[in-house]
């Protein structure tokens, strides 16, 4: 079992989110650290990208203030996950677009997440179909490839669980990230699908914010995804983030942690 | 002897060009859409129906027509201009709406949306979707909704709603990555209408087939007015819809030598270009593996033409494998060799053809007359240059008071 699965024993998951080299990456690195200590279980590491076409605004927004000078290195972003190792052993996890991948090269880049300490990858705009050109690198480094599973799935949902590894990433309603005061109402019943095929657990994210509804998609699933409102947090407080995000992070861990885990 | 093209073989796949390379929400959705295609692909009704519109509103066949002034004035090849200027809405891009509008029927779709650049795709969209019933919401990046605020103000008296999209560089790419989020997010009513041979398969096909009727078109006439295959086709190449459509019919006769002129804007040398199969490199962007201008980590590239119709970071997955067969042949023309072409053909022959079409022609000047008298050229007009003129006014530095 990946170190990323294993997070998900014995209690409901949180897994947050914040863009590299926002507001600079110095700030990036104790934003993890901070989120970690706050009680999140997994930190996703969102690597800007000029057009995040799975985003909505806020991550938008975040990305454009992480290029600002838009040849900002992949190789930065490495460093900082080394510097992040060095203060906190929580699983993280890249959020990808595929072309930065494909342009530091498939095998270098799984190559440096292991020898970093990234624990996996999450590429929205790498569907079922594509994962084939991809996937021989990323099980030759030990990175899981976490797959989007989505309310309009359906008929597709076994065979993209059946090759799940670390966690699946099930997005709660149509369209782009980005905070929501409702979701998909067949939630439950895409769980139950999956639930009937893998042991992976899922975790529900897009549109996230509250701690009340952490918990209810908690309820529902294994884990809850929180990204935009965390890259909020970010966009307001600059490099003061790191306190703010802590708190919040202690915020919804009490909310996750409200939640009754049944016995397997 | 006969050579079979070998970007035919894999469904949505031209060599290692194409795919796929969209979020989840969109794949059922896709994948449907391509089923739906193959079927009308094959059901004489769709392609009577597709066949009646093209005839009968679209004003098709397009002239093939001889440009007799230029070819004594440049004194080589003879040269013949496929007028796609002349089609209802006067560009090429009513080809591809009708197909697809007819297909989103077919799916049962209530409502249209489409990108923009320059704001023909976006008013041939509009006009199919007044025509059908549909509604229709038009994506268009906020420095295009100013510079073209007359397409904006035709798409709106069409009955679409215009939005000007204002994140990113706010141009064609962010129109489509607007596009893109919408369709992603209700995927149940809504057709994409794509504007270009790009994209996630089924559309780089899908577009390629419903464009194809321009060469299946000038094969035809060609051979009716001179008995024999042209030596040349030239096309003008943003995303690819016209040239792809213009190359179809003559892929398999590899004599033709198949031309796509890309806009190199200052200079394929400069940073200030659109000429992405010269300069760009292998990567993955809107949903298909091509060539795009992009640094080195892989961010997308600002790109700059005169012509809002070229000015796009990337190009079709079947022109990229075009190139890398050697099939097709890709040349840049800057701005300014494409404005002297505007100026030129206007004089020669009579014609104000679009700004994107003028880098085809201004390639058509520098060949032509290195060529011997006996060989032909086909250049595809894809559309009318009205909207340009006051663009190309204030390029000469003229003052135009409406």
């Amino acid at each position: 079992m990946s170190k990323i699965s294993q997070s998900f024993k014995n209690h409901k998951n949180f897994i947050a989110f914040v863009t590299a080299n926002d507001p600079d990456m110095e700030t990036t690195v104790s934003n993890v650290v901070a989120l970690a200590e706050g009680g999140a279980d997994v930190v996703e590491i969102g690597i800007p990208f000029s057009d995040p076409v799975a985003d909505g605004p806020v991550i938008q927004a975040a990305d454009l203030r992480a290029l600002r000078d838009p040849d900002l290195p992949i190789e930065s972003i490495f460093a900082a996950v080394k510097e992040i190792r060095r203060q906190t052993a929580v699983p993280l996890v890249f959020l990808v677009y595929l072309n930065v991948v494909l342009q530091y090269g498939y095998e270098r880049f799984t190559a440096d997440c292991e020898k970093f300490g990234v624990d996996g990858l999450i590429i929205p705009d790498l569907p079922y179909e594509e994962r084939g050109e991809l996937a021989p690198f990323t099980d030759k480094h030990g990175l899981d490839l976490i797959p989007l599973i989505t309310v309009t799935s359906g008929e597709r949902i076994p065979m993209i669980a059946k090759k799940a590894t670390g966690f699946i990433y099930l997005v709660s309603s149509l369209g782009v990230t980005g905070t929501r005061e409702s979701f998909a109402s067949n939630l439950a019943e895409v769980v139950g699908q999956i639930k009937a095929v893998t042991d992976v657990p899922v975790a529900i994210g897009f549109g996230v914010h509250t701690a009340d509804q952490a918990q209810a998609m908690a309820d529902l699933a294994d884990g809850v995804i929180i990204g935009s409102a965390c890259v909020q947090i970010v966009a307001d407080n600059g490099q003061n983030a790191p306190a703010k995000l802590q708190e919040y992070a202690e915020e919804i861990r009490a909310a996750v942690d409200g939640v009754t885990v049944e016995e397997a | 002897m006969e050579t079979e093209y070998k970007t035919k073989k894999q469904a949505g796949r031209f060599l290692e060009y194409g795919g796929q390379y969209v979020p989840e929400t969109l794949m059922n959705e896709l994948n449907k859409m391509a089923d739906v295609y193959q079927e009308a692909k094959a059901d004489p009704d769709f392609q009577a129906e597709l066949a009646d519109l093209l005839a009968n509103y679209a004003n098709r066949p397009s002239l093939l027509y001889y440009a007799k002034n230029m070819t004594e004035d440049l004194g080589g090849a003879q040269i013949y201009f496929k007028r796609e200027d002349l089609n209802h809405t006067g560009a090429h891009k009513i080809n591809n709406v009708i197909g697809q509008a007819l297909l989103a029927k077919r799916m049962g779709k209530k409502r249209l949306i489409a990108e923009t650049g320059a704001g023909q795709h976006g008013v041939a969209t509009a006009t199919i979707a007044a025509l059908f019933g549909l509604e229709c919401e038009v994506f268009m990046g906020k420095e295009d909704t100013d510079r073209q605020r007359l397409n904006v103000y035709r798409m709106e008296l069409l009955g679409a709603k215009v939005h000007a999209v204002t994140s990113g560089s706010m141009v064609l790419k962010d129109a489509i990555n607007a596009a893109l989020q919408d369709f992603a997010a209700r995927p149940e009513d809504t057709f994409y209408v794509m504007g270009s041979a790009t994209g996630p398969h089924p559309y780089p096909e899908m577009v390629r087939d419903f464009q194809s009727v321009i060469s299946q078109e000038s094969k035809q006439q060609i051979q009716d007015q001179l008995g024999r295959l042209p030596d040349k086709v030239i096309a003008c190449v943003g995303g690819g819809s016209n040239a792809i459509g213009s190359f179809a019919h003559y892929i398999d006769h590899p004599e033709v030598d198949l031309i796509g002129v890309e806009a190199a804007g200052k200079g394929v040398d400069t940073d200030l270009t659109a000429a992405t199969i010269e300069k760009g490199r292998l990567g993955v962007f809107h949903g298909m593996k091509s060539l795009f201008l992009q640094n080195d980590s892989g961010q997308i590239n600002p790109v700059y033409s005169i012509s809002a119709g070229l000015d796009y970071p990337g190009v079709g997955p079947e022109h990229a494998a075009l190139a890398a067969e050697h099939r097709a042949q890709y040349v840049g023309i800057t701005d300014d060799e494409a404005v002297d072409a505007f100026e030129y053909i206007a004089k020669q022959e009579g014609i104000i053809a679009a700004i994107e079409s003028c880098h085809a022609v201004a390639y058509v000047q520098k060949l032509a007359p290195t060529l011997p008298k006996d060989q032909v050229i086909v250049c595809t007009l894809s559309g009318r240059g009205d909207k340009d003129v006051a663009a190309i006014a204030k390029y000469r530095g003229v003052e135009i008071h409406e």
